[in-house]
């Protein structure tokens, strides 16, 4: 397992947006160490363009771009991966629940994934978001709602596949139970394609974070979010245009490094027929 | 043929109750009472109880639904509680911008992303590969509200060329289409190539290269008709997208249309006017299904022969 997954991260291409990844993950973590605050409002240094004191320029209230950059990067990227975890957690669950009993519960569950499916995720968040309230939770469990039959339709083809495999049968006929069969055979198996397409959605969902924020529905203020921040950006955009710019160019370089490291791993894993499916 | 289009037509009358029950029960979720939007500060409860029988909101939720199913099946979508005129009338004055809208966007990147795919996979792994596929995947992943307001930027301050925002002639559909067509020309760009690729390595392509035949006219005349089959579903799949996803660069473009007539009516808690506009997004992904599978059982003898 671990071979393959390290020579995905050989070449270039896949090496660098690892990089840029782990860059973004570490300024997250080590926001606090910024020579400035987040938070604290300077307007005598408002509208300030990109300069050696202040490399990305300053905000409408004087604040430090670049630190409200990472701060962002903190929030958005907390939100996003803790959104698409619970999402897979929960899809998971029911698709290998729908697989595995069959009947009436796994047809009501195909049903409800078809239709959900097949409508616009950024359509079911901001109707989940206008019901729970705007903030981080609200966004949070929108964006895990909206992926959910994702995961859901993932894992019960995964499992309805490896379910006629020959060790599988092997099993069973050494005496194993249901549950071993399921949590030691079947989830396992199709564990390698959920979590790479949730890598992938993962980057989707980023950008979905940045929508929701741009609508006012993300992080409240003062808290920055990459949306939040060009939703502020959006109003100024022809007075101080880098406020918006940044914050844009980062969730586009971060969700293309996740596509370009996430489609090496694919490669590397051999699991693009299983993943992608018929067409 | 006649046999699988009515049978698919009817499929779609179950799914239409079913969205029509969710769109119906999930917006009686939402916190907050359009009544509140009405009443001025210190109505008496008299007031507001007259206010709720007036819109027959003190009835119990399943009559209230089955009231409002019966109207809208005549056509007829109510009154929208705020701006206090039909439903159908802001509809219809809303659908004309969305549909221009949308349909030049489904257009210009079906055209666009199947050039571009027919031209990588011509080239697979070459520079023009790369770059090609580089680009469309830049394309997808910058937010859409994000990617309209630079362009806004650059063509309409920068250069004026285009006028910034509304929906006055033709010149203001420009950066609008643009901006929803670069973000779907992704997904059409990359099917294409990858479809053209598994259709060339087919045993009946060999035979035409043993034939003779020149292998642009092979990839052109049978491989791009075969590849096209997988695009084309997908297309009419994206035809609810393009709608749905087109409410932030409505948004952000202040073009008038579903997407900012559902974003209005959302913060004023206005039921009718919200259900409406889900209604009709609803309605269009499920034609663009229906419209998807029967493109895909013309083009495709073996999926009406597995149906009849």
């Amino acid at each position: 397992m671990n071979f393959p997954v390290m020579k995905a991260f050989r070449h270039p291409i896949p090496a660098l947006s690892a990089l840029w990844l782990v860059l973004v993950i570490l300024a997250a973590i080590l926001a606090d160490l910024s020579p400035y605050d987040y938070d604290i409002q300077a307007l005598s240094e408002a509208y300030r363009s990109p300069s050696a004191a202040h490399w990305l320029g300053t905000d409408e209230f004087g604040r430090d771009l670049l630190t409200r950059l990472i701060h962002g990067a903190r929030t958005s990227l907390s939100v996003s991966v803790t959104a698409i975890a619970i999402s897979v957690a929960c899809g998971m669950a029911l698709g290998a629940a729908a697989a595995w009993f069959g009947g009436w519960f796994d047809r009501a569950v195909t049903v409800t994934v078809d239709l959900t499916w097949s409508f616009p995720e950024i359509l079911i968040a901001l109707i989940l978001v206008a019901i729970i309230g705007p903030g981080t939770t609200g966004t949070m469990v929108a964006i895990a709602v909206a992926y959910l039959a994702q995961f859901t339709r993932l894992t019960r083809a995964q499992i309805l596949t490896l379910k006629g495999e020959t060790f599988i049968e092997a099993a069973r006929s050494l005496g194993a139970g249901n549950t071993h069969i399921l949590t030691r055979h079947l989830l396992p198996n199709a564990l390698a394609p959920v979590l790479v397409s949730a890598m992938l959605a993962t980057g989707d969902a980023i950008i979905l974070e940045a929508t929701l924020g741009f609508f006012g529905l993300g992080a409240q203020p003062p808290v920055p979010s990459w949306g939040g921040m060009m939703s502020a950006g959006s109003a100024l955009i022809f007075k101080a245009p880098w406020i918006i710019i940044f914050p844009g160019l980062m969730v586009a370089v971060t969700v293309v490094a996740i596509n370009l490291a996430g489609d090496a791993l694919v490669a590397s894993l051999d699991i693009k027929a299983k993943l992608r499916g018929p067409i | 043929m006649m046999s699988y289009l009515i049978k698919r037509v009817l499929m779609l009358v179950p799914v239409f109750l079913a969205v029509s029950v969710v769109i119906f029960a999930i917006l009686h979720f939402i916190p907050g009472d359009p009544i509140d939007n009405l009443l001025k500060v210190g109505s008496s409860p008299q007031a507001r109880a007259e206010m709720e029988t007036r819109y027959g909101l003190d009835r119990p939720l399943p009559v209230q639904y089955a009231i409002w199913l019966g109207r809208v099946v005549t056509g007829d979508l109510g009154t929208a509680i705020v701006a206090r005129r039909p439903v159908a009338d802001l509809i219809a004055a809303a659908l004309p911008h969305s549909l221009a809208l949308g349909g030049l966007a489904l257009l210009f990147s079906s055209v666009l992303g199947v050039v571009l795919g027919v031209v990588a996979a011509l080239n697979r792994d070459g520079w023009a590969d790369r770059a090609i596929m580089g680009g469309v995947l830049l394309g997808s992943t910058m937010p859409s509200f994000w990617l309209g307001l630079i362009l806004m930027l650059v063509f309409s301050v920068g250069l004026g060329w285009f006028p910034v925002s509304g929906a006055r002639g033709w010149s203001s559909l420009v950066l609008p289409v643009l901006t929803i067509g670069l973000g779907g020309t992704a997904l059409v760009a990359r099917i294409t190539r990858v479809s053209m690729i598994e259709a060339a390595g087919r045993d009946f392509v060999l035979l035409l290269h043993a034939k003779g035949l020149s292998p642009l006219r092979i990839q052109l005349g049978t491989v791009l008709r075969h590849a096209l089959i997988p695009v084309v579903t997908i297309l009419a799949l994206r035809i609810g997208w393009i709608l749905g996803g087109a409410v932030t660069v409505e948004v952000v473009f202040a073009r008038p249309g579903l997407g900012t007539l559902l974003i209005k009516s959302l913060s004023q808690h206005d039921y009718p006017v919200v259900q409406a506009c889900l209604l009709m997004l609803a309605m269009a992904v499920m034609l663009g299904t229906l419209l998807g599978d029967i493109l895909q059982a013309v083009m495709d003898p073996r999926v009406r022969a597995s149906l009849s």
